[in-house]
């Protein structure tokens, strides 16, 4: 074996990523003190979390080939969905959180679907899709609440038992700890271990690099990007029901823009934005990179508003350092 | 019996007759050439046999049994390995990824079933080094690799996948002289093993350099199907350059005399 170890690590999606993460996260210690303390790093992975478990899956779906624009407004059509259900029918919200499971699933199926059936881009069925339910996000809510926002449902049954599930915090000392920081990891090591070290994960990198390759070779290409697309909408189940249990009520119009910071963080993770290429852990580090600035500008005293044009610089800087990186590998290969 | 006999074939694409009246006949330990230009119907033969689309006119019989393929996994699973000229293989994955792309190993059972990955490393690096392929590292993506490896790593995959028929689409259209040679010693190596195999080319001297019984189609039809004895590379050349037709373009392109 010929090949370094120097190597090795530089072959890796995610390494252009760390890099970044790395710069940015020194550069707010910096500039930010209040940032220093153990306290706001978890508030930071906490922001980082919410934004994180969906980005994984939308990590493994761009890995696999397709987008999905309608990551960003499916977290909130979930909640609405399990709130109003019980609200109107007055049922327990266990009821509701299934039927908004099984909702979620049938709309990534559906995605999926016709994605593969039709041959259209995934681009412009998911971007059907988003306009769909933000319509209907908004358009059902106002014929059942008579306003734009869903009722508080935190006096229904089964309230308590979904919070402490979805939307629980511990203590440790003076640091507060969410357990969707938990979950995070857990779905990062998950997606990790699908991806690498199992047969659809070996799959997922084939239909993105080349799907007809991969039919060819008697990859179940179908099966594999609707359960992508699935896993998608599953995620965004799992932090629609946090948003819900965390806040009681839900803004209709809510998660709009949100499938672009996703794509981001996967991109800026290193995945490759034609598919067959990238890692989960680069995607979280994208998640996290995008943590730490919204929050960081808040820390260092600047105006909030500013948030998303230097979230722009931010992410600009780290896809350049994340391309630098891969051309200096690139070079020592062909050498 | 006959690994693979086609009787009377067809195909149509809506109004497009793509194929009509083909019988083929595979045997194991023979090379079967299809020859033809381009448009001439081998895509469309490949297609039919490797279970890319059914065809939709006489008969296609594996071992004697009646077959109409649905998806290439129902031809993968009667033993009909196909190695195609543009998609033969996935360039941004690892050789030993590419080498066990759906047919990977496993251990343990859903949902926790794993990889077993360095067995698979292993494996691809004896079975590559078999067939006479050195590959610095099976760990680099394969679209590192040139042409000739990337076709020999494919028909190799085949081989050790228990393949008993090999389709090669082109295997030698892209590749220079040297290269071309590599993917001829696999196919003749492949043959000797007792496989099956369809060899698809443009190329009458690839082709008779390995050949046993050649086929040549244009237009979607057999114009020649001859074993080696009763055909010599220069009727194959004659006939690929165009045959008759040829000969009526020399009158027509004929210097006036006089």
């Amino acid at each position: 074996m010929s090949v370094t170890w120097s190597n090795r690590i530089l072959a890796r999606p995610d390494v252009g990523a760390f890099v970044a993460a790395l710069a940015i996260f020194v550069f707010f210690l910096a500039v930010a003190p209040s940032l220093r303390s153990a306290d706001s790093f978890f508030t930071v992975l906490y922001q980082s979390s919410v934004i994180g478990i969906v980005a994984a899956g939308v990590g493994l779906l761009m890995i696999g080939g397709e987008f999905d624009l309608s990551a960003g407004v499916i977290v909130y059509s979930a909640g609405l969905v399990n709130s109003m259900f019980c609200w109107y029918l007055g049922v327990n919200l266990w009821i509701g959180a299934l039927l908004s499971l099984i909702f979620c699933l049938a709309v990534g199926l559906l995605n999926g679907w016709l994605v593969m059936r039709t041959g259209i881009p995934s681009f412009l069925i998911t971007l059907g899709t988003f306009f769909v339910l933000q319509g209907a996000n908004l358009g059902v809510t106002k014929m059942v609440t008579g306003s734009v926002s869903s009722t508080d449902i935190s006096a229904i049954d089964g309230f308590s038992s979904l919070r402490a599930v979805f939307a629980s915090n511990f203590t440790v000392g003076s640091v507060t700890v969410w357990w969707t920081v938990l979950f995070w990891l857990v779905f990062i090591a998950l997606a990790t271990w699908i991806l690498q070290r199992t047969r659809p994960g070996n799959w997922i990198f084939a239909v993105g690099g080349a799907a007809d390759s991969a039919r060819a070779a008697g990859v179940p290409v179908v099966r594999t990007k609707i359960g992508l697309f699935m896993g998608v909408s599953f995620l965004g189940w799992f932090v629609g029901m946090h948003q819900l249990y965390r806040f009681n009520t839900l803004q209709a119009g809510g998660g709009v823009g949100n499938e672009f910071l996703y794509i981001i963080a996967a991109v800026v993770g290193g995945t490759l934005l034609t598919g067959g290429f990238g890692s989960v852990i680069g995607v979280a580090i994208g998640a996290f990179i995008f943590g730490m600035t919204s929050l960081g500008i808040v820390y260092a005293g600047w105006d909030p508003n500013w948030f998303r044009a230097f979230l722009g610089v931010m992410l600009l800087l780290a896809v350049l350092v994340n391309l630098y990186i891969k051309r200096i590998f690139t070079a020592r290969r062909a050498g | 019996m006959a690994l693979i006999e086609m009787t009377d074939v067809g195909k149509s694409y809506g109004a497009i007759r793509a194929l009509a009246g083909i019988n083929l006949r595979v045997d194991a330990g023979e090379v079967t050439c299809v020859l033809g230009d381009n448009g001439a119907g081998k895509s469309t033969l490949i297609k039919i046999i490797s279970g890319l689309h059914p065809h939709n006119e006489g008969t296609l019989r594996v071992e004697g049994t009646e077959q109409s393929f649905s998806s290439p996994r129902e031809a993968l699973d009667l033993g009909i390995a196909t190695v195609y000229q543009d998609l033969a293989v996935v360039p941004l994955m690892e050789v030993w990824r590419n080498f066990f792309l759906g047919s990977e190993l496993t251990r343990g059972r859903f949902p926790l079933a794993r990889l077993r990955i360095r067995e698979m490393k292993e494996i691809a690096d004896a079975e590559l080094r078999k067939m006479g392929i050195t590959i610095k590292d099976i760990n680099q993506p394969i679209g590192t690799l040139s042409g000739g490896q990337r076709q020999s790593v494919a028909i190799a995959r085949a081989v050790y996948f228990g393949a008993r028929v090999l389709i090669l689409d082109e295997p030698t259209a892209a590749l220079g002289v040297k290269q071309s040679g590599v993917v001829l010693k696999y196919i003749a190596a492949a043959r000797d093993a007792g496989l099956g195999v369809v060899f698809i080319t443009h190329n009458p001297h690839h082709a008779y350099l390995v050949g046993d019984h050649f086929v040549i189609l244009k237009l979607g039809r057999a114009v020649l199907d001859r074993q080696r004895s009763d055909v010599d590379l220069d009727e194959l050349v004659t006939q690929m350059a165009g045959g008759d037709e040829l000969t009526e373009l020399s009158h027509e392109l004929r210097r006036p005399t006089g």
